[in-house]
């Protein structure tokens, strides 16, 4: 049995950690378009910061390839996929023969179309570390950085650098910060918080035009600038796939099993999408733990045992300049605002579950508890309500789950 | 695999617990000087409310949420014992928002810390259990 995986990313490692378990003989192969080990992108972040190094952003010590028995095919790119055959052609016009193919191939920043980029020498996106790398070299304590984007990448990146230029303005169609993860009054805190810390923001607001330094906004606004960061999103990389024939939606469609519309290629990451436990409808997560979930999952399936990730939800930990955010699953249902005396709560319950939560600050603590509500379906009348909306303790639960918690393994 | 179990009728809400924790992982020799006046640092905390008092800590679980969360690759299985390594911890809470149990909590350092079942430390065997009065904490195979 020859695995094969495109991408060497979180999902691929989950993959092949997965696939170890069960098959610890067939080989493995890893295609690798980056030139580096696979490492977490979430830290590109504190590379830029100071916060940790590049040794450190390896997501698995040096010697996990030759320990698992893998080859990796790093700086290669796969360019077709041919699914009669099971081959993979590569970019160095080699031919690859697979039995299970996992898809793995990420995400890419999405750049909108905007007149006159193209006159615009320092211009960045925030996503792979290669480019991060090549931010920091132009990083000039004179520098005025032009952040596009209002979103977790935006101003992840907007605070690795603000110590280290002259100013970091933020622009963002939406009229509030990290739209997609928070609620107006969390939003609200987090930007009145960076604020304070010296980031310019320019909300509701997107470029019109830009020259070599300077942007225009639809505002009227003019921005001068020596480095532009754009940080609008991400898309996922499906050209493959669907070149190959593959049922794509957004992303790549699978299963609870990561399979794909072809029995033998699976998919898992940012690339993928698959069913959302809350919506019941398919979804494109593109975060770290769902990537590790996923292509733990398919790894299994891949090498024949049975496994089914069907909890899967959005979930969000993020910290910027010392406010940590927590988000996880979706906002609809009842809406309960927990009062907070150092940060900000609201839970959303629906048919007797908890759906959602928005946590800041203090009330990120033991937030794993209300996670575990969302995934576990858990019944809201099974336990005690009033406390677990105050805080997360495990005291709220009955005693008989209460002794399953500590009293055996879980 | 051993792990530490609570049972809750046992439990005195004496907190012993975390002292005993917060010295075994303080590296100070004399039990005095590593906890008086300071700010105690547990890595098993104890949910009290009226009668009811209970320990928790990590439950070293065989499917680790926290492990497969955490984006420095920080958190690892060492033989079913989850471990943390400090230098690669750069504080975002993914595990606290993984955690099923609320089991970690972030170290006056500016990393987080765990219950590690003294196997890190100089202790031999868990330091909660030898501190426990009442034998509502054990450690032991289930």
């Amino acid at each position: 049995m020859h695995y094969v995986m495109i991408g060497n990313s979180i999902a691929s490692t989950a993959c092949i950690e997965a696939i170890r378990t069960i098959d610890t003989e067939g080989p493995i192969t890893v295609i690798g378009e980056e030139n580096h080990p696979c490492y977490s992108r979430p830290l590109i972040s504190y590379l830029l910061q100071g916060k940790t190094d590049e040794a450190r952003l390896a997501y698995r010590a040096a010697a996990f390839y030759e320990e698992n028995s893998v080859t990796v095919l790093q700086g290669i790119r796969a360019t077709s996929i041919d699914k009669e055959k099971k081959t993979v052609l590569l970019d160095s016009e080699a031919v690859l023969a697979y039995d299970k193919l996992l898809l793995a191939t990420g995400s890419s920043p999405f750049i909108p179309p905007i007149k006159g980029l193209e006159e615009v020498k320092n211009c960045f996106t925030f996503l792979a570390l290669d480019e991060a790398k090549r931010l920091q070299a132009h990083l000039r304590k004179e520098s005025r950085v032009l952040i596009l984007g209002a979103g977790l990448i935006g101003l992840k990146c907007a605070e690795a650098i603000i110590d280290k230029v002259h100013s970091v303005s933020v622009v963002d169609l939406a009229p509030r910060v990290l739209m997609s993860v928070l609620d107006d009054a969390a939003s609200e805190q987090v930007r009145k918080h960076l604020q304070e810390q010296g980031l310019r923001f320019f909300l509701g607001d997107s470029i019109r035009e830009c020259t070599a330094n300077e942007a225009l906004l639809q505002s009227g606004s003019v921005i001068g600038f020596d480095l532009l960061v754009i940080a609008v999103g991400v898309k996922p990389n499906i050209q493959l796939a669907k070149e190959a024939g593959l049922d794509v939606n957004r992303g790549i469609l699978v299963d609870e099993g990561g399979r794909t519309s072809d029995a033998e290629i699976f998919a898992a990451g940012d690339c993928s999408e698959g069913p959302e436990m809350i919506s019941g409808q398919k979804a494109v997560l593109a975060l770290l733990p769902n990537a590790y979930l996923q292509g733990e999952t398919a790894g299994t399936n891949m090498a024949g045992g049975e496994a089914c990730f069907d909890k899967a939800v959005a979930m969000n930990a993020l910290s910027l300049m010392g406010l940590h955010l927590i988000t996880v699953g979706r906002y609809e249902g009842t809406s309960h605002l927990i009062a907070c005396q150092d940060g900000y709560k609201r839970l959303f319950v629906k048919d007797n579950h908890l759906v959602g939560c928005i946590l800041v600050g203090e009330a990120c603590k033991r937030a794993g508890i209300y996670t575990a509500m969302i995934r576990n379906k858990v019944e809201l009348d099974s336990l005690d309500f009033t406390l677990i909306c105050e805080e997360p303790l495990l005291m709220a639960f009955a005693k008989n789950v209460r002794r399953q918690h500590l009293g055996g393994p879980v | 695999m051993k792990r530490i179990y609570v049972n809750e009728m046992w439990c005195l809400g004496c907190h012993l617990c975390e002292y005993y924790c917060a010295y075994a992982n303080s590296g100070v020799k004399d039990m005095v000087k590593a906890l008086k006046d300071k700010q105690i640092q547990a890595r098993i905390t104890v949910e009290q409310r009226g009668a009811i008092s209970f320990a928790v800590n990590c439950r070293h679980c065989t499917e680790p949420l926290c492990v497969k969360s955490c984006i420095g690759g920080a958190i690892t299985s060492k033989d079913g014992v989850i471990v943390i390594d400090q230098s690669r911890c750069v504080l975002c809470y993914s595990c606290i928002m993984a955690c099923p149990y609320g089991a970690l909590t972030p170290a006056v350092e500016g990393v987080m810390q765990k219950c590690e079942l003294c196997t890190t430390n100089s202790q031999g065997q868990p330091a909660c259990i030898q501190g426990c009065p009442n034998k509502a904490i054990v450690f032991e195979e289930r």
